[in-house]
């Protein structure tokens, strides 16, 4: 690890502060991904700017019809959250499958989809409930959200405060799990709610995406059966040792059945 | 004794420390002014080194010093040495190609050791070594062992990266017996490369002290005496009177911790150069992947002969075995005498032929790893006669209970150079059909298919060889070193037992079962037995702990330093109680003169001995024994496992549903750590089996370098063991013990590909990865449709 300059700010203004004073800062928001590879020596921030002593960005909370989960609301606290399994239990589920335990006591959701790993859990849970990510300085729907390999629509210097869910009338997440990582190699969350029938993959592709022809089939009939023809297609889908493209692709419809099975 | 002797399932008194973060590892020692050393690693597979400048490195801050191989070449520093020379089938020796612990003109694989940054703090030895400029001429990779003598030559002193063409049994009797052959079943296999993943890593302090001219060494070794030999005697040219190797604890081990590494060696040199500053080195978790003698990789052909009532009547192995870029120190004899000799199994084979062709490539070096050569055997020959069973729809348990050694041929020959002292092995065979309800099998399938699953059932009847020996015959075959152990038993004068063990523990839980052992043997307390082990200058010369040899060789050793102290100890109990010494029995701790009540206890007769104020003459004072224990043969532990498996053919995932485990390990001395050993064992081979597999990509990277892509096995990919014993007492050796760490890791492969395959009615190799079993699902459904 590179030699660095800790911060740790009591506030939303001074982390955004700090994070303005310097080019090379970066966010620290559980530090599950960001940890490592600094160890390896493959991240060298000149600071880091520890958002863990900001008390507005954690907890779990109902706005109107909303489920609001702060940005530094670890993976455990949502998995165990009353609150989440009342709105969306397989929202909880999903947090409980992240990694293991100690990862799911030091990662955050916030820190999860500013990394935007193609094989993390939560792209899939944002963009299948249609949840809009909040930062200190705008809203942005999850459609718009994730946009490419460990890219999202973040500007320089914006911070995510919480993630708004809209409550769903069932929703379902299965997912086959790196058996190394445990990340997802495929993870399909179905819901469907006030936005309408949705599917979204992670792990499959370089960035989460949505199945329409999926989700129009379900829209019709939200049952396993309704989609056991529909595949994606492999060309763009990503290929390691642990899975090839049509593997992936084969395990998005069987991930997408299981999970409309599960819905809840 | 009640419950502390042996047969008790004691628990283990080591767990104290450890379960309680009070264990004292290698890192956890710090020693007084040291430096910490950090190893600049090759980042490319193969070429040569035209420059190396480290002028930039050593100018950094807080850098002690940057040695490169030249630096070990001034001093003298030898080759790493490899302990075993085998003899290729014309009679020549092995090629030795060269292995120095910092490279001189080339580099081999991926880790190989470049240079060596010292500094006040690691931090600082890292950013330093970004500094070294090296100037490298790349060369063609070389990966797998199949093709690897066409690929691009690693070492001059070895053509066509050939390390040795070697041969086992008569290849002209055997192609006979196959020509004649009512039935011939022929297979391709591979046993995947593994990663050992000892928990702790690998970790050193070197010392030396100007003053006395002696070295200390602190390292995470499974036998200190051996690693103190190969660096007094062909490394570093110390002598043996000063140095002194001390292995504390140390977590886990399964072989890799067997070798003299570079690392530990460059320490030790870098601390006399640098005037006797401590050097310590830890590795981190990615240089044990890269760096850490690696295991298995082997591919084979196999062909098994059978006649028309399906006895086996030959069998053929032709195997090459990648080496890796360097002979590791005993990487010759693994696929050789560890592994040809045991393709008998637990049949009567009348012929029996292996070819072994070793390979260098440009990967890490590949030596021992649980069970060394014999889990490759094992699987040769589980794989081949089940799927005999399957081309000649016979029942896989039957076939193998029709050729099975019998109970009266012990003493047996097998045709490939090994006596098995003693074996039954249908019990073992009957009892693991009744556990796994072999009869149920037929409905469980069914019931599994109408839920769309598909479901399996594999054997394996293994064999294994443990506490290589006698140590005339291994040193007939080549072997460097004799295979013995040692013990020290020191009665203390208040009545306790301090005993020096030249077995080494690093996770197998030595202290409680040889604390057991004596507690048995001299009638002491259990608590009044302490273990010590692991430090060259308190046990006698020795040999370590590896091929399920401690309890076997080592735990002899015990024995016959107790039988020592008790035969010294009777002429003092027959001088003190006036008595004639044949009248005096030993019996539960205490002397007794047959016929009276006159008695005294071991204890009172230890304080005697340390303070002989009425002493037998011509006996020496003190009661401290030390006996070394050369045994006559291998032990042969054997058993039967069987697997069950459910695979779902819509992701490829394979579940195991059940896992038999009847092993005959002679008498047991810790029934609960024979069986943790097991379990253990199977979860490593269940790992080679289903998830583990060392990948590199065609340039010679290592792709599983770390546990994101490196598939251990956790205990949700595991069921819930059946584990039981037969027995049948080992012969020579005192305590009819045979030997159990390797076992499960042995068995466990065969049984479950055995199981996944007959769920699929197709041959594919390990690891049957999901990706694999989902193709193999996917063109049995479209071949259906």
């Amino acid at each position: 690890m590179y030699n660095f300059d800790y911060h740790r700010p009591a506030s939303l203004a001074e982390a955004a502060a700090a994070l303005q004073g310097s080019d090379e800062a970066k966010l620290l928001a559980g530090g599950q991904t960001l940890l490592a590879t600094m160890k390896q020596r493959l991240a060298s921030p000149s600071d880091l700017i520890d958002l863990s002593g900001i008390g507005e960005l954690k907890g779990i909370g109902v706005e109107g019809d909303a489920l609001v989960i702060g940005a530094m609301t670890t993976h455990a606290e949502v998995a165990k959250s009353d609150v989440v399994m009342d709105h969306c239990p397989a929202l909880a589920k999903l947090a409980g499958g992240i990694g293991d335990p100690q990862v799911r006591h030091r990662g955050t959701i916030g820190g999860s989809i500013a990394n935007a790993d193609p094989a993390a859990d939560y792209p899939a849970g944002l963009l299948g409930l249609g949840a809009t990510v909040v930062t200190d300085k705008r809203e942005i729907p999850a459609d718009s959200y994730f946009t490419g390999l460990f890219e999202t629509a973040l500007e320089d210097g914006e911070i995510v405060t919480q993630v708004r869910f809209p409550k769903p009338q069932r929703a379902g997440y299965a997912k086959f799990a790196n058996p190394a990582s445990r990340y997802a190699i495929v993870g399909v969350f179905v819901s469907q709610g006030p936005g309408g029938t949705r599917v979204a993959v992670t792990g499959a592709g370089p960035s989460a995406f949505r199945v329409g022809e999926m989700e129009q089939a379900l829209a019709g009939n939200f049952a396993p059966d309704a989609i056991a023809g529909i595949s994606v297609p492999s060309d763009s889908l990503n290929s390691d040792i642990h899975a090839a493209a049509d593997y992936r692709a084969h395990l998005v419809n069987v991930m997408a059945r299981r999970a409309v099975e599960s819905a809840a | 004794m009640p419950d502390t002797g042996i047969g008790a399932s004691v628990t283990r008194k080591e767990d104290k420390r450890f379960l309680t973060g009070r264990g004292r590892y290698t890192d956890d020692l710090n020693r007084p002014g040291q430096a910490i050393a950090y190893f600049l690693r090759s980042p490319v597979a193969h070429a040569v080194v035209r420059s190396i400048d480290t002028a930039a490195a050593e100018a950094a801050p807080g850098v002690v010093a940057v040695f490169t191989g030249k630096d070990m070449e001034t001093d003298g520093v030898g080759s790493l040495p490899c302990g075993w020379v085998v003899n290729d089938k014309h009679g020549e020796p092995h090629k030795a190609p060269p292995h120095f612990p910092l490279v001189r003109d080339k580099v081999r694989y991926v880790g190989d050791h470049v240079a060596m940054v010292i500094a006040e703090t690691l931090g600082q030895a890292k950013d330093a070594a970004e500094l070294i400029e090296v100037d490298y001429d790349e060369q063609p990779a070389v990966i797998e062992a199949a093709g690897a003598m066409e690929g691009a030559l690693l070492h001059e002193e070895a053509p066509s990266n050939l390390c040795y063409d070697w041969e086992l049994g008569d290849e002209a009797a055997v192609d006979d017996a196959i020509s004649q052959a009512a039935h011939v079943v022929k297979l391709d296999l591979v046993n995947n490369r593994l990663i050992p993943n000892a928990i702790e890593p690998r970790a050193a302090i070197g010392e030396f002290s100007p003053g006395t001219d002696a070295y200390e060494l602190y390292s995470t070794s499974q036998n200190p005496h051996l690693l103190k030999l190969i660096l007094c005697a062909f490394v570093l040219g110390i002598p043996e009177t000063k140095l002194r190797v001390i292995a504390p604890d140390v977590g886990g081990g399964f072989g890799s911790k067997i070798y003299c590494y570079a690392e530990e060696t460059a320490c030790l040199w870098a601390s006399k150069r640098l005037g006797g500053r401590p050097i310590k080195w830890t590795a981190e978790r990615s240089e044990s992947f890269l760096a850490d003698a690696h295991g298995r990789d082997h591919v084979s052909g196999v062909t098994l002969g059978l006649d028309a009532d399906h006895t086996f009547t030959a069998l053929k192995v032709m195997t090459t075995a990648n080496l890796g870029a360097y002979l590791s120190n005993f990487a010759t004899c693994i696929p050789t005498y560890l592994y040809a000799t045991l393709l008998a199994g637990q049949y009567i084979t009348p012929v029996i032929y292996c070819n072994v062709k070793a390979v260098f490539t440009s990967t890490a070096p590949v030596d021992a790893y649980r069970g060394a050569g014999r889990p490759e055997a094992t699987y040769v020959i589980e794989r081949i006669v089940e799927v005999a069973a399957r081309q000649l729809g016979v029942d896989p348990a039957e076939l193998r209970r029709k050729n099975f050694i019998q109970p009266e041929q012990f003493p047996y020959q097998t045709p490939v150079a090994l006596t098995y002292d003693i074996g039954d092995y249908e019990p073992s065979l009957d009892k693991a059909l009744e556990m796994i309800d072999y009869s149920g099998f037929a409905q469980r399938r069914a019931e599994s298919e109408a839920r769309g699953k598909l479901r399996g059932i594999g054997f394996s009847a293994y064999i294994e060889a443990c506490g290589i020996a006698p140590s005339a015959v291994v040193g007939a075959l080549g072997a460097g070193v004799g295979l013995w152990e040692s013990a020290q038993v020191r009665m203390n004068a208040t009545g306790s037992v301090t005993v020096m063990t030249g077995s080494h523990a690093h996770g197998q839980g030595h202290e409680t079962t040889f604390s057991q052992l004596v507690s048995d043997y001299l009638g002491l307390p259990y608590d009044q037995v302490e273990i010590v082990h692991g430090d060259t200058a308190q046990i006698p010369m020795a040999m370590g702990t590896y091929g399920s040899r401690s309890l076997a060789v080592g735990g002899s050793a015990i024995v016959k330093a107790c039988d020592k102290i008790i035969d010294k100890g009777r002429k003092i109990a027959a001088h003190l109680m006036e008595a004639d010494v044949a009248d005096v029995e030993f019996k539960d701790g205490n002397y007794t003169v047959a016929g009276t009540d006159r008695s005294k206890s071991l204890a009172e007769i230890a304080f005697a001995a340390y303070v002989p104020h009425n002493h037998p003459e011509g006996v020496e004072p003190g009661l401290d024994e030390t006996a070394f224990y050369d045994p006559l043969n291998f032990t042969y532990p054997a058993g039967v496992h069987i697997a069950e498996v459910e695979i779902d053919p819509d992701t490829g995932i394979t579940t195991i549903v059940d896992w038999v485990a009847v092993d005959d390990f002679g008498k047991v001395i810790n029934p609960m750590i024979v069986e943790g050993q097991v379990h253990g064992g199977i979860a490593q081979g269940v790992g080679q089996a289903l998830l583990e597999n060392c990948a590199y990509d065609e340039s010679g990277q290592l792709v599983t370098g770390s546990y994101m892509d490196y598939t251990m096995p956790r205990a949700d990919d595991l069921p819930s063991f059946k584990v039981d014993m037969t027995e049948s007492a080992c012969t020579h050796n005192p305590l009819g013990v045979k030997g159990c760490g390797e076992a499960g890791a042995i068995a466990a492969p065969a049984a479950l590909m055995n199981a996944i395959t007959d769920a699929l009615g197709v041959e594919i190799d390990m690891p049957a990865s999901t990706e694999k079993v989902w193709r193999v699902c996917q063109s049995r459904r479209m071949a259906a449709e």
